[in-house]
């Protein structure tokens, strides 16, 4: 590939970025706001210490929510449904964790690793029924996102809400866990002790992600997963199982994305409640698209819409509606995935020239 | 008496659904469960379906000329809030005006994203739906934040409403300017097995009708007959089926996906103008609540057909109504799902399926427990009633459908060389 194509692609993230600021720039016209002060202003709250410990605390569940997506974008697979995954995986997760007792490895290690099961099993009803029934995922990961929310709003009112001694508190939030099954933030160790708490689920963020990068791209289950992504037909004239593929894509997804309530659970909230964050599932799939299913491009994404979520806070206080970050939200999303199509198929024809070019030559 | 088996053994999928009607008609017969046939009950069937009609019918649009669009969702949100927006500033007719408008345009970004620059459809339809919901809470912010009952997440209630209309004679219309008689009330209220639900049925469809709904109601023979009738109709599908053939024959490949895609996003946006117009009166954010996605389902097992979409829309309006108009009800629903899963498994059984048999058995046992043990089902339940019968329909629907031949893959224009 000529050098120049490779620059082009790597630049093709911040071209689309550039668009779309041009286009956030005209609809602030439009209301009436000055873009520059606007900007300015979410540059300067954005980047001050307390906002970028806020910043990185967002990115965990969203680069987690990402990597779920990522997992089944790499086989063509949608999974649209991780926001009903990880608040249903969280939510057995934190009953469990409240009434389990064990020491501190272990409790929090078991907490994750209920939410990783029943988060996994969820999406594999999705693979199962493609495979047994050919109901398309995009539909039933769907439908089972509303379903798992009235399951989980179910299950809080009348099963697992918080109980005292004589069971007379009805609140729909499960009790704490326990000191053993929390993890601390990392402000100690780092010495940043007069700033905000930093999650320490961070460090679990960063494993998944390395985890993605050594399934996808070093194994040979990773390669069978590729490989039908990209020719479904050549792979199984090569000895993938597609239907075993589908199934365990789904499981693996579903698994990851069981992991994004765990910093809320262990390091913030220690209970469910009805604040606990929803919608990390569909920021999860704008963050994969903006990232490229790319390790190191999804954590800039999920930086990115953080950074855009956190300094946006600002804005009222100064008359500007804070709501203009959902809109740039829905802009780079859409501006990103047209671009990157161009893109694609500009370099495609660029190497098919560059190729005939050669063989010509050869002649 | 053979003549009656072979018609049922032609016929398996008719007897099951004459079974299960028969079967609703007898537990409506319980005076807990009357409310199951009423006229009430179909009216608010009716109201409720009508949505997720009108977005089916924009998909069929869309899916037949080779575009899966599952921002219909997100379409559907922008009919709500234009429709909203202007049926509060100038009344309901100029509000459906405006939601097709918002639809239509979103319609547009997403064929301009999939035909034009053959974006992946589900990429492109998510990410409509990611830009829609952000920009209705955006407007939201710009347009209502300063009214005194509108904010970030409600528009002001609208003002007016659209008229509606009677029968004459069956269903009390006027006619003439006189008053006439309300016959299918009359037979209603006799109680009569299966004359006064019919009654019921006809009399909630006929009854008290919106013009808005009347409109709604009668695209779907139009759809019928602009896609299987009219050269466009047969364009538009050729273009879904086999684009390289469309286009030697000289047809405008791109032109055809453009108007069935920004067809589908007026339809949704119709659908999301007539939610906030006849159903609640106010926008209200995440108020498509998912109907979008349904729509999209509802295409799938209507087989890509206007008469599919109707009747999967028609099954969901129902599940709806129940939910909305009494809780009693549903739970007799948990004694015909028993009696209807007790005879699959008999069916299954005698034709030696037995694993199959002996799940539905069951499940035909433990839906009848929870049926004799409880006098009413969960209100979370109830609230995925539409979302479980999509997942379990299409389970059994899925590899029976025909969907057009090249729905969502893309296409470059000259790809036939």
């Amino acid at each position: 590939m000529k050098v120049y194509l490779k620059i082009l692609s790597f630049l093709t993230p911040l071209i689309a970025l550039a668009i779309s600021f041009g286009l956030t720039t005209f609809i602030l016209i439009l209301i009436d706001r000055d873009p520059v002060e606007t900007f300015t202003l979410m540059f300067d709250y954005g980047t001050t210490g307390k906002s970028i410990i806020s910043i990185l605390n967002r990115s965990i569940p969203l680069y987690i929510s990402a990597v779920a997506v990522a997992v089944g974008f790499k086989m063509g697979m949608f999974n649209i449904g991780v926001e009903g995954q990880y608040i249903l995986g969280a939510l057995i997760a934190a009953q469990v964790g409240a009434v389990l007792i064990l020491p501190r490895p272990l409790h929090v290690l078991t907490i994750f690793i209920v939410a990783a099961v029943v988060s996994g099993i969820w999406a594999g009803i999705s693979g199962y029924l493609k495979v047994k029934k050919g109901v398309h995922e995009v539909i039933s990961t769907i439908m089972l996102n509303y379903i798992g929310a009235g399951i989980v709003a179910y299950l809080l009112a009348n099963i697992f809400f918080e109980k005292d001694e004589d069971n007379s508190l009805k609140v729909p939030q499960t009790n704490y866990l326990s000191e053993s099954g929390q993890l601390p933030p990392l402000n100690n160790i780092l010495g940043l002790e007069e700033l905000p708490n930093l999650n320490s689920f961070i460090v679990g963020a960063v494993f998944v992600g390395i985890f993605y990068y050594w399934l996808v791209w070093k194994t040979s289950l990773g390669f069978d997963l590729r490989a039908t992504g990209l020719n479904p037909v050549a792979a199984k004239f090569s000895g993938a199982d597609p239907n075993k593929l589908i199934v365990l894509a789904m499981l693996i997804s579903g698994g990851i994305a069981g992991l994004v309530g765990m910093s809320n659970l262990v390091g913030y909230f220690h209970r469910y409640t009805i604040d606990f964050p929803t919608g990390l599932g569909f920021a999860g799939i704008t963050v994969a698209l903006l990232g490229r299913n790319h390790p190191v491009g999804m954590a800039l994404g999920a930086l990115l819409i953080s950074f855009l979520e956190r300094s946006s806070q600002i804005l009222d206080l100064n008359n500007i509606p804070k709501e203009i970050e959902r809109i740039m939200q829905g802009i780079v999303i859409l501006v990103v995935v047209v671009s990157y199509e161009v893109v694609r198929r500009y370099i495609l024809t660029q190497e098919v020239k560059l190729a005939s070019r050669m063989v010509d030559k050869d002649e | 008496m053979s003549n009656f088996l072979n018609f049922i053994k032609d016929n398996k999928e008719k007897t099951f659904f004459i079974f299960i009607l028969f079967w609703l008609l007898v537990i409506a017969q319980i005076e807990t469960y009357s409310q199951l046939t009423t006229s009430g009950t179909f009216a608010a069937t009716m109201r409720l379906a009508i949505p997720i009609l009108l977005a089916g019918l924009g998909g069929i649009f869309s899916e037949r000329s080779g575009v899966v669009n599952i921002g219909l969702e997100g379409m559907m949100i922008m009919g709500t809030w234009f429709g909203a927006w202007a049926a509060w500033l100038y009344g309901p007719w100029w509000g459906v005006a405006a939601g097709i408008f918002g639809g239509l345009i979103f319609g547009l970004i997403h064929a301009i994203a999939t035909v034009s620059f053959q974006v992946d459809h589900i990429v492109s339809g998510v990410a409509i739906n990611i830009l829609a919901a952000g920009t209705a809470r955006f407007f939201s912010v710009v347009a209502y934040a300063n009214e005194s009952q509108g904010g970030a997440t409600q528009s002001p209630r609208i003002s007016g409403e659209i008229s509606s209309f009677s029968l004459p004679f069956l269903s009390g219309g006027t006619f003439l300017g006189n008053e006439t008689s309300d016959l299918l009330r009359n037979l209603e209220d006799l109680n009569l097995f299966f004359i006064s639900d019919i009654s019921g049925l006809l009399g909630g469809l006929t009854r008290d009708i919106s013009y808005l709904s009347f409109i709604a109601l009668s695209l779907v023979p139009i759809c019928m007959w602009v896609l299987w009738s009219t050269p466009f109709g047969l364009q538009l599908r050729s273009v879904g089926e086999f684009p390289v053939g469309s286009e030697s024959l000289g047809i405008n490949v791109y032109l055809m996906k453009y108007i069935g895609v920004t067809l589908s996003g007026a339809f949704s946006g119709l659908a999301g103008a007539y939610l906030v117009i006849e159903s609640s009166g106010i926008y209200r954010e995440n108020q498509t609540g998912g109907r979008g996605f349904i729509a999209l389902a509802s295409v799938i097992f209507g087989n890509w057909r206007p008469t599919g979409v109707l009747m999967g829309s028609g099954l969901f309006g129902y599940a709806d109504a129940l939910q909305l108009r009494s809780e009693e009800s549903v739970h007799g629903l948990l004694l015909l799902i028993s009696i209807v899963l007790l005879a699959l498994s008999v069916y299954l059984l005698f034709n030696k399926k037995s694993r199959n048999g002996a799940i539905s058995l069951l499940m035909a046992f433990g839906f009848g427990i929870w049926f004799l043990n409880s006098t009413s089902v969960p209100n979370e339940f109830v609230y995925f009633t539409p979302h479980i019968t999509t997942l379990v329909v299409l389970s059994f629907a899925s590899q029976r459908l025909r969907m057009p031949k090249s729905v969502g893959q893309p296409y470059k224009k000259g790809e036939g060389g």
